[in-house]
């Protein structure tokens, strides 16, 4: 190819560009496997699965010789943070590059072996052959030097018609050991001479520790050490009850100092706080008044990511050397905070990853590895499991910001859209470890000598944080778009599943719905007016082919349906959802169906999986859920104070994929979660007449809604 | 002190004192980690085991309680046969529906899943879901997991499964 030869000017695909060295990525072993070591990490996304079919197609070998190995601080590439649905476009396209030129190095070498010139040779699993006879296979070829170099980017990668393994639905490399009880995830490890902790924290996050008598404590069965810093408390034990009950017992002898009470949990509080203004948008004339003018105000609570393991780690900290696991969803700002707290070297620390339940974000992993070092620390020579209980997990996750979103718009006389207005107020989207001036960590904000947390922020736009999809996606002429940034917030709030995108795309398309009904227009038919994207129209026509959608249809007083659609962030995945609800006591959501465009799926059964995932997670943060607080503390700490959709509650879901092989692969987690909500809006509104903007639709809301 | 229970068929002693709930004497004197740790207050169901034919919640069990019960865990699923392990008709439809994401959920909703199927081979979608109603999944893996039940309920009956 006749580019430029320094490596170094032009810009390699995805991660590879950080982290240029093919040996960060790949090595082929001479027992004929190969070994990937991707710095994403699986925290249920099957990213892995998506990873090893990348990884065998440009290699061109079966995908039964891929191993992968756990990312670790020890040896994989820097990838920061496994998030915002990007493991594709970074690892995924890194790793496709490192195998293509992996292969070509391959082929030269077997040339060179069996003197012919590279058009003499194909490869078929691993094996080169040529056409004039003679083979060479990878494993005999490859030495440790072999990639022990840069990527070049002289390397062509396969076409997307030259696929095989790409866009087959290869089942999941990790389902086996799940169903069959085995090791499966951080909770299942044990270390020879392992020890159990457990940590009691504060009853709010401005309490702090008054006095502790741990004599007692420390005589109770099985305890080895009481651990306490400042606010920071906790207990290590021989067994795991005995670590439970003797926490118990401390929870109830520490003494705390209450703190200042925090304030109101209604999300409507945020409106009354200073905060960062900044326009995002501006088009046209954001005064043109047209013939009609609508408003409408929309919100949402906190909400947790829940996931289903309280969160866990293992340290064992040893001659100055602290190893640790983690279900962490960036090892290395991880690590880089916890050298902070601990005062070591960066490098006297290895975290290797190991799965953990789904976490949809950023829950506890971080901080529960930060309580295992803590606790780590005071046992020399022993290792530490520390699993958070149920009730530490709902209590003290950084939970998903409330926001309020007020809409604005006018229609001309023939009832399009001539202005749009959307003003948003949020607290910050992320709060991950590897923040400047701060560490973000629970712990290191407890102790005696306390750092201080980062600032709280948002990632920049295009992407954004709480104003991740704010800015329509709809062409209209006038409009604008400003974000009110309140970083502080009284609960922790960082990083959940679509971040702002979830709030916002709700608030436009339960207003689309409710300006078409102004307006008198289908709603399937009035937001393909408005838009110009062909990607975009086709979801939307798709998901109403697939409902048999009726123009203009009525529902019943019962049962009705609504549509939405988003493209998350505004370049990824394309969505569009009908949901149809069944309200009776409660709101029953009884189907869905969906249409995606992910681009090049590289797995269509797991992106239908994932869709499936988010549509159903979202339908339950849209009906049921809420974190609520009181003066002191977090008032919601176990599964009957934060219910979340259940088996029988679930809803048919029916997804369809629209594969686009040429267009580049995007990730697929986390676009359903703004349309599902508005749909199941809208619907509502369709069988009721009443709309409800304010999540989530409880009882008590469609009760006061249908009396108001 | 010591307390003997019979698992998976064996009479196995655990050193857990007999107040500490059977999930831990199962996680981690017995080493049997299928059952999961998702809330320890019996509201999630990832630690159902199957005692005497019925599934429970063995994070609120005390050991005491489990004395002289048969107790099988998911463990006991798959039989090996010849060496190989041979999977239950629910592990293999779990596998063919992919019914799994993060999969934390799955073991306790297999032995839920087992005990319906003991008792009523043809189960249908309202009584799996009822079946269910104890165990939670976070990752919405919810219609899968459904699919997974019906297939294995038809597999074993010997239906054919389409
Ligand atoms: S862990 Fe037993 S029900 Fe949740
Ligand atoms: S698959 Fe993750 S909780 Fe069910």
């Amino acid at each position: 190819m006749a580019q430029a030869k320094d490596p170094a000017a032009r810009k390699l695909p995805g991660s590879l560009d950080g982290n240029r060295r093919l040996d960060r990525w790949l090595c082929i072993n001479k027992d004929g496997t190969v070994t990937v070591t991707p710095g994403k990490v699986e925290i249920g996304q099957g990213i892995l699965t998506a990873l090893v079919q990348m990884v065998a197609e440009e290699l061109d070998i079966s995908v039964n010789r891929i191993r992968l190995a756990p990312a670790s601080t020890a040896f994989s590439p820097d990838e920061g943070i496994t998030s915002g649905s990007r493991s594709i476009q970074d690892s995924g396209l890194a790793l496709r590059h490192a195998a293509a030129e992996t292969r070509d190095l391959l082929l030269a070498l077997a040339a060179k072996k069996l003197g012919v010139t590279l058009e003499n040779l194909t490869v078929a699993d691993g094996v080169i052959s040529a056409r004039s006879g003679g083979t060479a296979t990878y494993w005999e070829l490859a030495t440790p030097e072999l990639l022990a170099r840069e990527a070049t980017f002289d390397v062509v990668e396969k076409l997307p018609a030259e696929h095989v393994v790409v866009g087959t639905s290869l089942p999941r490399v990790d389902i086996l050991g799940k169903i069959t009880g085995k090791v499966a995830y951080v909770q299942d490890m044990v270390l020879p001479g392992m020890l159990h902790g457990r940590i009691t924290r504060p009853p709010g996050p401005r309490a702090r520790l008054k006095s502790i008598a741990t004599k007692e404590v420390e005589q109770m069965p099985g305890v080895v050490a009481v651990v306490r810093d400042g606010s920071f408390l906790g207990v290590v034990a021989q067994r795991e009850e005995q670590a439970i009950r003797a926490e118990r017992r401390l929870a109830r002898l520490a003494q705390w100092d209450a703190g200042e009470p925090l304030p109101d949990s209604d999300p409507r509080r945020l409106q009354t706080l200073a905060a960062e203004t900044e326009v995002i948008s501006e088009k046209g004339d954001p005064a043109t008044a047209g013939v009609r003018q609508f408003h409408a105000e929309y919100t949402k609570p906190y909400l947790a990511h829940a996931s289903l393991a309280p969160s866990c780690a293992l340290a064992h900290q040893e001659g100055g050397k602290l190893k640790i696991w983690s279900h962490s969803q960036g090892i290395y700002p991880l690590r880089g905070d916890m050298a902070k707290v601990l005062g070591m070297a960066e490098t006297d620390i290895i975290i290797t990853h190991a799965e953990g339940a789904g976490c949809y974000g950023h829950n506890a992993a971080d901080d529960v590895t930060l309580d295992a070092a803590l606790l780590a620390r005071a046992v020399p020579g022993k290792p530490v499991r520390l699993q958070w209980m149920r009730e530490d997990e709902f209590a003290w996750e950084p939970f998903s910001s409330p926001m309020v979103m007020r809409m604005n718009a006018a229609l001309d006389a023939k009832g399009n859209i001539v202005n749009w207005g959307h003003e948003l107020w949020s607290h910050a989207h992320s709060t991950r470890p590897g923040g400047s001036g701060g560490v973000n960590l629970l712990a290191a904000w407890h102790l005696e000598k306390p750092l201080p947390a980062a600032k709280p922020g948002n990632p920049p736009l295009p992407g954004g944080g709480s104003h991740r999809n704010a800015i329509p996606l709809y062409d209209f002429p006038n409009q604008k778009v400003t974000n009110h940034l309140i970083r502080q917030s009284p609960l922790r709030t960082s990083a959940m599943r679509a971040l702002g995108a979830h709030a916002n795309a709700f608030a436009i398309e339960c207003f689309m719905d409710e300006l078409a009904e102004a307006a008198g227009a289908d709603p399937v038919e009035f937001r393909l007016r408005h838009l110009k994207d062909v990607r975009a129209k086709a979801v939307i026509e798709k998901a109403a082919q697939m409902a048999s959608w009726k123009p203009n249809e009525k529902g019943d007083g019962e049962r009705g349906r609504g549509i939405a659609f988003a493209r998350y962030k505004n370049l990824a995945a394309y969505f569009a959802v009908i949901a149809e609800v069944q309200v009776a006591e409660e709101v029953r959501v009884t189907r869905m169906w969906a249409a995606v465009d992910v681009g090049q799926a590289i797995n269509p059964d797991g992106v239908i999986n994932q869709i499936e995932g988010g549509i159903i997670q979202s339908a339950s943060w849209t009906l049921k859920e809420r974190v609520d607080f009181d003066r002191q503390g977090v008032t919601t700490r176990n599964w009957t104070d934060y219910p979340i959709l259940t088996f029988v509650e679930a809803p048919e879901v029916e997804v369809a994929l629209i594969n686009r092989p040429e267009a580049p692969p995007v990730g697929a987690g986390e676009g359903t979660q703004g349309p599902v909500s508005a749909a199941i809006a809208n619907a509502i509104h369709n069988a009721l007449g009443v709309r409800l903007r304010d999540m989530p639709f409880t009882r008590d809301r469609i009760v006061a809604a249908l009396s108001a | 002190m010591t307390t003997t229970l019979q698992v998976n068929g064996q009479t196995r002693v655990v050193q857990a004192d007999a107040e500490t709930p059977l999930l831990y004497a199962l996680r981690n004197d017995l080493g049997l980690i299928g059952a999961r740790y998702g809330c320890g207050l019996g509201q999630c169901g990832s630690c159902t085991v199957i005692i005497d034919g019925k599934p429970v919640q063995s994070c609120d069990l005390p050991v005491s309680a489990a004395v002289g019960k048969q107790i099988t865990t998911v463990e006991a699923l798959a039989v090996i046969e010849n060496e190989d392990e041979k999977l239950h008709p629910l592990q293999r439809a779990f596998i063919t529906e992919q019914a799994a994401q993060c999969g934390y959920c799955a073991s306790g909703i297999l032995m839920a899943a087992k005990a319906l199927l003991d008792v009523n081979k043809d189960p249908s979608d309202g009584e799996i879901r009822a079946a269910l109603e104890g165990n939670l999944c976070r990752c919405g893996t919810h219609g899968r997991i459904l699919r997974a039940i019906k297939r294995a309920a038809q597999e074993m009956r010997g239906l054919g499964v389409g």
